[in-house]
């Protein structure tokens, strides 16, 4: 595989044929944020977090590939003010109440909150009319948390290939549902698997919560992106 | 001409609520009134949630105890998942549950006695109020204000030790907890550099109780004066009658001792208490259905569970106890600033039980949590620092919340708060020309007696305006005054 020398920030990356910028970045030791993206799910660019610049175009780090001599800007005061604007408005968009939500500590939505110092959101709050769906036999929905990024309707699949969690509605209304049948089938891994890949609370596996002590969650130590900065 | 004096808001108590003192033409006092002016709504809400998530969520009606929503919560979710009451629990489970509620009963009496109390015995009721406060403490007696601040600290770190945060944690899971207590966090409270370790802790809330003693026989007449009033008194016992704060059965008597609530389980409280609601307050009065809505009005927290249990089961309050039980031949204690007597007893139980606690090698047990078989409802109660608290789920096949009921401590004192303000207010009220600062502050010294949290919510140390409005008999106001 040929490599590809660019630049980020005016360090000098090298990164594989094909690999997206927000993969070579973190090879290289760069933190561009993300929410849609996940190791190892086909990137789908959505959330728009991973928003870098690249010759004066803004771009989804996530889906566009490096190129030799590229050069990208990432952690310049307009892209992280645009960032951070980018969490508030999910914040607001949904109901997010972190004090009693069992993801805190481990949610990314929360941990980017912190990481750009996110004291009040400049948006209004829409306080939006959402529903727990607790129909389910393995999992919770609970839309009120839903940032739809489809991590879920990408990354869970039976062992057959078929995907268990779809959109529904449209625009503003979007939001997650799981087939019940291809749901009740699902195993605890499988469900325990849909629950941390969501980046917030809004897959919930039955019958479990708070069960890591604060102190031990993914984020009580150290912030989000620090695993990858050199 | 009939006059209505109201005192509002009613300071250094958590949360907020008003006092309404009517007078006749003739300055007696007609009628008096504790109205609770706040709505928190915490039964509706948490409607719809997972049940795994009360623990979590309703512990955050308040700031002061949050531990006591905690524990209540996840004892009513121990029936839930099946793990039973009590002693369903792993002994871990169950001794970090009681470590976490002994820490903060520790923090949550030294607070209430030091910060908000001692500014009134230290320079009496009516001191000027720019020193009868937490700040007054600390000026004039110094040693005393590092005290407060120490022991709370240490009831505190108790608490982050087994719940994982000071103030709204998440230690306690249905059927067990999440965490066990390292050597290091044993240790550090065991041996801990002076003062913070627990032989430190022990020696000042002794010293606390012997400072109350002090007072008390230097001021008798008030001390054993100021609201007394008969009353029923309830709270959970251990099934042996031993003080426990964490769990038992419940069980209630008369003023002359008589038990009138025998020791039942309290899965079936609703069969024994009855609430009642009175339009000009939105706390509910809670009373004992075999007696009725009249009379069956019962007062809980230190001076009730003093009154219901026969024996401490630690020597240091136990000693206390002898001496407080004989100061009343045996008999029910009526006497409102006898709150206080008892809550430092209480106190230095709890730094007690703690050192139990830390000494016990279950603390630092693996086996965390037991599940059983799962059932739609359950009941918790617990002794919080201000009295018994009910906490009553039932969830749906899906497991969500359906409903939920919350008779807090305070609620429990609703009447008898009431009364301790009637009786004040005929005494230092009835035909007096005006009113002084002392006369109003006697009436929030009966209140804080109780240690009322009127809100469950966070208390913020800052100004906090007192004013006074008197109203002529058509209502308008003559004259207002503020402090």
């Amino acid at each position: 595989m040929s490599k590809i020398t660019f630049e980020i920030d005016g360090k000098e990356c090298t990164g594989k044929a094909g690999q997206t910028i927000v993969e070579a970045a973190r090879d290289n030791g760069i933190y561009i944020p993300v929410l849609c993206w996940y190791e190892g799910m086909k990137p789908a660019g959505i959330c728009r977090i991973c928003t870098v610049r690249v010759g004066g175009r803004f771009m989804a780090a996530c889906t566009t590939p490096v190129a030799e001599g590229m050069i990208v800007e990432n952690e310049i005061p307009e892209l992280e003010d645009m960032r951070k604007a980018i969490v508030e408005m999910l914040f607001v968009e949904g109901n997010h109440m972190c004090p009693t939500c069992e993801k805190s500590g481990n949610c990314e939505l929360q941990a980017l909150g912190y990481r750009y110092g996110l004291m009040a959101p400049r948006f209004p709050y829409l306080f939006p009319k959402r529903k727990m769906d607790a129909t389910y036999t393995k999992i919770m929905i609970d839309t009120n948390r839903c940032v739809q990024c489809r991590r879920c309707v990408r990354g869970i699949v039976t062992k057959d290939g078929k995907h268990i969690f779809s959109m529904t509605n449209r625009s503003g209304h979007s939001t997650i549902v799981a087939d019940p049948q291809l749901e009740s089938k699902m195993s605890d891994e499988l469900a325990k698997k849909a629950m941390d890949q969501c980046p917030v609370g809004a897959i919930l596996k039955k019958e479990v919560g708070f069960a890591v002590p604060i102190g031990k969650r993914k984020y009580d130590v150290t912030p989000i992106g620090s695993e990858i900065q050199k | 001409m009939a006059r209505k004096i109201t005192i509002e808001p009613v300071t250094r108590v958590e949360g907020h609520g008003k006092v309404t003192i009517h007078l006749d033409d003739n300055n007696n006092v007609a009628q008096s009134r504790l109205h609770i002016v706040e709505f928190r709504g915490f039964e509706r809400f948490v409607q719809g949630r997972p049940y795994w998530e009360a623990p979590v969520l309703v512990q955050r009606l308040c700031g002061i105890c949050p531990v006591s929503h905690h524990l209540a919560a996840a004892k009513a979710m121990d029936v839930i998942v099946g793990a039973g009451t009590g002693d369903g629990l792993t002994p871990t489970g169950e001794k970090m549950r009681r470590l976490m509620h002994y820490g903060q009963t520790f923090q949550s009496h030294t607070l209430h006695f030091f910060h908000l109390c001692s500014p009134d015995l230290l320079f009496g009721v009516d001191a000027d109020p720019a020193i009868r406060n937490v700040i007054g403490v600390a000026l004039e007696h110094k040693d005393l204000a590092v005290q407060a601040v120490m022991m709370r600290k240490f009831g505190q770190e108790i608490i982050r030790a087994t719940a994982g945060k000071k103030i709204h944690g998440t230690g306690a899971i249905p059927g067990g907890i999440n965490k066990s207590l390292s050597d290091e966090e044993r240790d550090e409270f065991l041996k801990g550099a002076d003062p913070l370790n627990i032989d430190k802790m022990i020696s000042w809330a002794q010293a606390a109780v012997d400072l109350f003693k002090d007072f008390h026989s230097k001021n008798k007449d008030m001390i054993d004066n100021f609201a007394v009033f008969p009353s029923n008194h309830l709270s959970l016992v251990r099934k042996d009658g031993a003080l426990d704060l964490y769990h038992g059965v419940l069980r209630a008597v008369d003023s002359e001792g008589k038990k009138i609530l025998n020791d039942v389980d309290y899965q079936d409280y609703y069969n024994h208490i009855g609430e009642e609601v009175k339009n000009w307050s939105y706390m509910k009065f809670p009373y004992l259905k075999s007696i009725g809505k009249k009379d069956g009005w019962y007062t809980v927290g230190p001076l009730a569970r003093l009154n219901t249990c026969d024996f401490i089961p630690t020597p240091l309050a136990q000693k206390e106890f002898e001496q407080y039980k004989a100061y009343t031949n045996g008999k029910p204690n009526n006497m409102s600033m006898h709150m206080h007597w008892a809550r430092l007893i209480e106190n230095l139980h709890a730094a007690e039980m703690i050192k139990e606690l830390l000494n016990d090698k279950d603390i630092q047990g693996k086996n965390l949590v037991t599940k059983g078989k799962k059932v739609n409802e359950g009941v918790g109660l617990l002794e919080a620092p201000r009295g018994t608290l009910f906490h009553h789920y039932k969830i749906n096949e899906q497991d969500q919340i359906v409903m939920a009921n919350l008779i807090v401590s305070t609620t429990n004192n609703n009447e008898p708060m009431n009364r301790a303000v009637t009786h004040v207010a005929k005494s230092v009220f009835t035909g007096k020309p005006e009113i002084t600062e002392g006369m109003m502050n006697s009436v929030e010294v009966a209140i804080r007696a109780y240690d009322p949290c009127l809100s469950c919510a966070t208390h913020a140390l800052g100004e906090m305006p007192l004013e006074v409005s008197m109203f002529d008999a058509r209502g308008d106001i003559i004259d207002v005054k503020r402090k």
